[in-house]
């Protein structure tokens, strides 16, 4: 095991106040902790500094709960394919290196403290409709809905999106656009998500407007930082449901659907 | 009525709405940008193939042809520029702080410069436009020659004294080339848009956008170069 | 005081049944003017605060994570347990239950385990309908797959993230009831004590992690869905943020703290680097398939690299001790001996603590392709963290702190001896015994905030007026001047160290002494040096910044401190308990094979400690485990 000399520039930010970069010398980080523990590493050693440690959010550490986020040199989660920073690993970096660390960045993320940031606008997309309206206890039998492995194994893919914000942090415009396709996604491809899909479609876009997210402009950014490696087929997906369903409100039959503008 | 309105303002104001009606915009762009190189290809194929083109357009439908296309094309255009700059406005609100460090990973430099292609391109369409088709500053309007016994404008010869003009055919090339550019991602892009692309069919569609942006410049570059630098029709 | 379980009479398939006719109903007006709280958001928490709300109460949810689909159920990797008997291998009912109660080594309450076997059908039906995208079959039908050494498949899955999958289904649900008004959500925001009124949970404190407020929120019930306290071991599979406050600051407040030495250790978890370690990851179990299991004979050669040492100078010690089950001997009995080996100084790695798990074999019968397509994710996983290739050179594993089956104890209706507040998922103690089977824990999580609790909740708020408590009450005030002056205290500390380092060295000890074997001995010596530490951390521990801001510190400080004091607890729990069942090891009781050696006579009991205020003489209540349907027997694995 070696040790690495690094230079880090933080954000350091507290809410409502203009931000800034720190310079943070990291002597010695053993090559084999994680990103997170050479924050841990610097935080402990400011904190025996009698200097206030960097915020910044994390949880399960083993690439799952999608809490970690950081800007690490420009690329959200760091310069590893398919990997949260939570599972980056400082031997990916050599001794001398300079490395921003900085939040997700998005109006639609306002920054809570240094490296936090608050995401709950993915929440609120979701409460505009990305469920299934089912109350327990009211379903068949689950096999009494055959699913298609290819229909289910769609889902899944689409299922795997970890809510981390990395395709926004990425895309230039700050667009939603991966996260709310992916989400909506699985629920629409799924025979269950039928009943709901224009619904659903129509009323999580609306919001995802609203919480101030840019829009895509097809430069896929969010699927090479994702790090559940999400497919912009989603996004193909989306738009053309988005497309039927404003048809359909526009021009079929009353009652108007609900969703983000009910 | 009002409520077909309302959810026909509702589309547009949304974003994927707004981006559909771009996408839209666009292909009618894409077809009268292929048309009008088809069309001008034909001063290869002589004075009165070109001559009588233009004879058939100022002439279809009473006169009305041209017009209806015009109008079509304003409205394109104008809608395409409209909905994009209130975008790009969206978009720049959505990152209000910038990143002291950002990488883009995959997109190409063409993806980053499409409003400022876009509206480069708008500046030279003016110019074409005011050059051939208001003719201000020159006299081709008076530009006449004879097709089947009929006195039509002389189409050719406004073109090949239009580009004999230097300035106007270096313009001419810079505009094909950020044309070109705008085209290679606006053209595969307009697909994904409108819901169409499939893994399968999304490199097929970045191909062909390659190959259209590359058609559309060496098609009009040619007409130019040939004019300008190799005196063609002089 | 005496234990009241509540468990229905009549024959154990009936209970359940008969419970639900003789629980009392709400009209549905009134309803509505009945408040539950529900603390945490993961499957227990987000299932029970979405259908309380579907029936029409009024709920306030609330989580630490920045979201509630963050929740540490999410890290589940390997499926969930349902007795579908879709594969019509002779699953069932019965069969399940049986599996759990034996598997649990008979200290689980029958009961509440026949419940969970019956409801895990309705789990499944329940998540497919959300639109969970389990594995499908061609045809169509649900996929299963055996698990933990399970005789049937029974197993739904969603690739490696079935954790995920179920919780953003429960997680859709409680949107939707979100977005419906019924809940009220409370993200960023920690429970810092329980509130009661005149015996009753009515209430919580909380703390809002962006602000730093401290508030009070009152309710007619609350609900505590807080997980495990797997970090009382600093290093475990938990999330860094999984923590014992909220069930230990209900615990300071009347509720029975029961079987806490009841901890789950997996065996092969990739092994600590170095001193700056903050988490372990878990490496799916299969892999001792067909990896075998190994340390140099000789102490001396842990420094050599693996191809240095012949054939003949390795160990491998589970196919040596076990020949009939070898590498794929129970988890705890694996567990146990990588740590007896790497005690003789042969482990391998940094520190000593770790054993190799070789494929090069496998490999050579199978090639690497073959070994690619079972564990390929597992191998990129492994190279990752540690930087090393699994197909060159063998993995080095070692045991971690996995799952913790005690919890406060509850009665059938999941209320705890303290009216009012009730229990759910894996913060409660009643369905997995000594040892919980792989994928239960989501099965339980589920079945607890689904099925159970939205009909039993009904007999205690029956007996209630709503809304007859509001945060005006004195005890609300009194409360939340003493979580004030708690937080205020770690601020003035100002002392030296830093709460990691403390939880750190907690966390070092407790491993040690109350780890995968345990002995009165080192049980005794962790209980004089825990108070120590406590101590020591009460007076150096620094605490940076204000308790007026989001102050991660000051969060852990807290969390930190309960540590301390349940650590304590847990050891106590570990020293009473005379015997070996499960997760819980006494080096003293063992038979001559290394087999855990249960002693039915004396501990067929569910240990349910009451607070007394001081930590060194907890209050023992037992609760006597009787055994109808499943008979005790004794567990080997020769």
């Amino acid at each position: 095991m070696s040790q690495l000399n690094l230079h880090l520039k933080v954000w350091r930010q507290n809410a409502g106040q203009p931000g800034h970069f720190q310079d943070i010398e990291a002597p010695e980080i053993p090559d084999h902790a994680s990103f997170l523990e050479m924050m841990d590493i610097v935080n402990d050693r400011l904190i025996s500094n009698g200097q206030e440690p960097v915020a910044f959010d994390h949880d399960c550490r083993e690439g799952i709960c999608g809490m970690c986020s950081m800007q690490i040199n420009g690329v959200p989660h760091g310069p590893e394919k398919a990997t949260t920073t939570c599972q980056l690993h400082m031997r990916k970096f050599r001794t001398g290196d300079t490395i921003w660390v900085e939040p997700f960045r998005a109006k639609a993320f306002p920054v809570i403290k240094d490296l936090v940031v608050n995401r709950g606008a993915f929440d609120r997309i979701q409460q505009a409709g990305g469920f299934i309206s089912v109350r327990t206890g009211a379903p068949q039998d689950a096999n009494a809905l055959p699913i298609g492995k290819v229909v289910a194994d769609a889902a899944m893919d689409a299922a795997a999106c970890i809510g981390c914000g990395a395709c926004v942090a990425a895309c230039k415009n700050a667009s939603a656009m991966l996260f709310v396709s992916a989400k909506a996604g699985q629920l629409n491809v799924l025979p269950q998500g039928q009943p709901e899909k224009d619904r659903r479609t129509l009323g999580m876009v609306r919001q995802m407007d609203k919480e101030g997210f840019g829009n895509c402009t097809n430069q896929y950014e969010c699927e090479a930082a994702c790090p559940k490696e999400i497919s912009v087929r989603w996004i193909t997906k989306l738009n053309r449901d988005y497309a039927v369903a404003a048809v359909k409100e526009a021009l079929g039959n009353s009652p108007k659907v609900a969703g983000g503008g009910d | 009525m009002s409520s077909v309105f309302d959810s026909l303002s509702r589309f547009y104001a949304s974003s994927i709405g707004k981006k559909i009606l771009v996408a839209l915009t666009g292909l009618v762009m894409l077809g009268f940008v292929l048309g009008h190189m088809i069309g001008n290809l034909l001063i290869f194929a002589g004075k009165d193939a070109i001559n009588e083109y233009g004879h058939l357009l100022q002439t279809a439908l009473h006169g009305g042809g041209v017009w209806i296309a015009r109008i079509g094309l304003l409205a394109a255009v104008v809608l395409h520029i409209v909905a994009t700059i209130q975008l790009t406005k969206a978009n720049r609100a959505a990152r209000k702080d910038a990143y002291g460090k950002h990488k883009a990973q995959v997109s190409s430099k063409s993806s980053h410069i499409m409003i400022w292609s876009g509206l480069t391109i708008l500046a030279f369409i003016i110019y074409p436009l005011l050059h051939f088709t208001v003719r201000v500053g020159n006299d081709y309007a008076s530009y006449q020659t004879t097709l089947h016994g009929e006195t039509v404008h002389d189409v050719y010869r406004m073109v090949i004294a239009g580009f004999s003009w230097a300035p106007a055919s270096i313009f001419y090339l810079i505009a094909m080339a950020l044309l070109c550019s705008h085209l290679s991602h606006g053209f595969s892009s307009l697909f994904q848009t409108l819901g169409i692309s499939t893994d399968k069919t999304e490199p097929l569609f970045k191909k062909a956008g390659y190959a259209f942006a590359g058609l559309i410049f060496a098609g009009n570059a040619t007409i130019v170069l040939s004019i300008w630098l190799f005196g063609y029709g002089r | 005081m005496s234990l009241n379980s509540s468990i229905p009479s009549g024959p154990m398939a009936m209970k359940w049944s008969k419970h639900k006719q003789d629980s009392k109903l709400i009209n549905p007006k009134n309803k509505r003017k009945f408040t539950v709280l529900v603390v945490g958001s993961g499957l227990a928490g987000s299932s029970a605060a979405a259908t309380l709300s579907e029936l029409g109460y009024k709920v306030k949810c609330f989580c630490f994570q920045d979201s509630p689909r963050r929740a540490h159920s999410i890290a589940a990797q390997g499926g969930i347990n349902a007795a579908k008997n879709y594969q019509n291998d002779g699953d069932s009912v019965h069969r399940l239950f049986y599996d759990t109660v034996k598997g649990g080594d008979f200290r689980a309450r029958e009961s509440n385990v026949h419940r969970l076997a019956e409801v895990s059908v309705n789990i499944i039906d329940q998540c497919v309908a959300q639109g969970v995208p389990f594995a499908r079959e061609y045809g169509g039908m649900l996929a299963n797959r055996s698990f933990g050494g399970a005789q049937v498949s029974r197993t739904f899955y969603a690739r490696g993230q079935t954790g995920q999958q179920l919780l953003l289904g429960a997680y859709s649900a409680l949107n939707k009831e979100i977005a419906a008004g019924g809940v009220q959500m409370y993200p960023r925001t920690e429970m810092l004590d329980v509130v009661t009124v005149d015996g009753h949970a009515k209430g919580i404190i909380t703390r809002n992690l962006v602000t730093g407020k401290i508030e009070s929120h009152a309710g007619d019930a609350v609900l505590l869905c807080t997980g495990g306290y797997g970090n009382v071991f600093y290093l475990s599979t938990n999330a860094m943020g999984c923590n014992v406050t909220a069930t230990w600051r209900a615990h300071k407040k009347g509720a029975y703290f029961a079987n806490p030495c009841y901890t789950q250790i997996h065996p092969t978890c990739i092994p600590v680097s170095g001193d700056y370690q903050s988490k372990l990851t878990l490496m799916s179990e299969s892999l001792r398939n067909d990896g075998r299991i190994w340390v140099p004979k000789k102490a001396a050669d842990i420094g050599k690299t693996p191809a240095q040492i012949p054939e003949s100078d390795r160990d491998y010690f589970l196919e040596r001790k076990y020949p009939s089950f070898g590498n794929l001997a129970p988890r705890d009995i694996s567990s146990r001996t990588a740590k007896e080996v790497c005690d003789e100084g042969r482990g391998v790695g940094p520190g000593g603590r770790g054993v190799f798990l070789d494929f090069a074999e496998a490999i050579g019968q199978f090639g690497q392709k073959t070994i690619a397509e079972r564990y390929g994710n597992l191998f990129a996983m492994y190279e990752k963290i540690t930087g090393e290739d699994g197909y060159k050179q063998p993995m080095r594993i070692y045991p971690a702190v996995h799952y913790t089956m005690g919890g406060l104890w509850v009665d059938y209706n999941l209320m705890s001896n303290l009216p009012g507040l009730h229990v759910l998922g894996e913060a409660n103690f009643s369905d997995h015994g000594a040892n919980r089977l792989g994928a239960s824990a989501l099965m339980q999580g589920l079945a607890d905030g689904y099925f159970v609790i939205p009909t039993t909740i009904a007999n205690y708020l029956v007996h209630q007026k709503p809304g007859s408590v509001t945060t005006e009450h004195p005890e609300f005030k009194k409360a939340l001047e003493n979580c004030t002056a708690q937080t205020k205290r770690f601020l003035d500390i100002k002392g030296k160290r830093s709460v990691d380092s403390f939880h750190r060295e907690l966390g070092l000890l407790v491993w040690d002494k109350c780890g995968m074997a345990r002995d009165r001995a080192g049980l005794t010596e962790a209980l004089k040096r825990i108070p120590e530490l406590r101590e020591e951390f009460h007076n150096n521990v620094l605490v940076p910044g204000s308790g007026n801001a989001c102050n991660p510190e000051l969060e852990k400080a807290g969390r930190v401190a309960d540590f301390m004091e349940f650590a304590e607890l847990l050891c106590l729990d570990a020293l009473n308990r005379e015997e070996s069942c499960g997760g819980h090891f006494r080096n003293e009781h063992q038979y001559p094979d290394g087999e855990a050696k249960r002693d039915d006579e004396n501990f067929s009991y569910s240990a349910a400690w009451g607070y007394s205020g001081d930590f060194a003489k907890p209050e023992l209540n037992k609760e006597p485990l009787t055994f109808e349907e499943v008979h005790l027997a004794v567990r080997s694995y020769k």
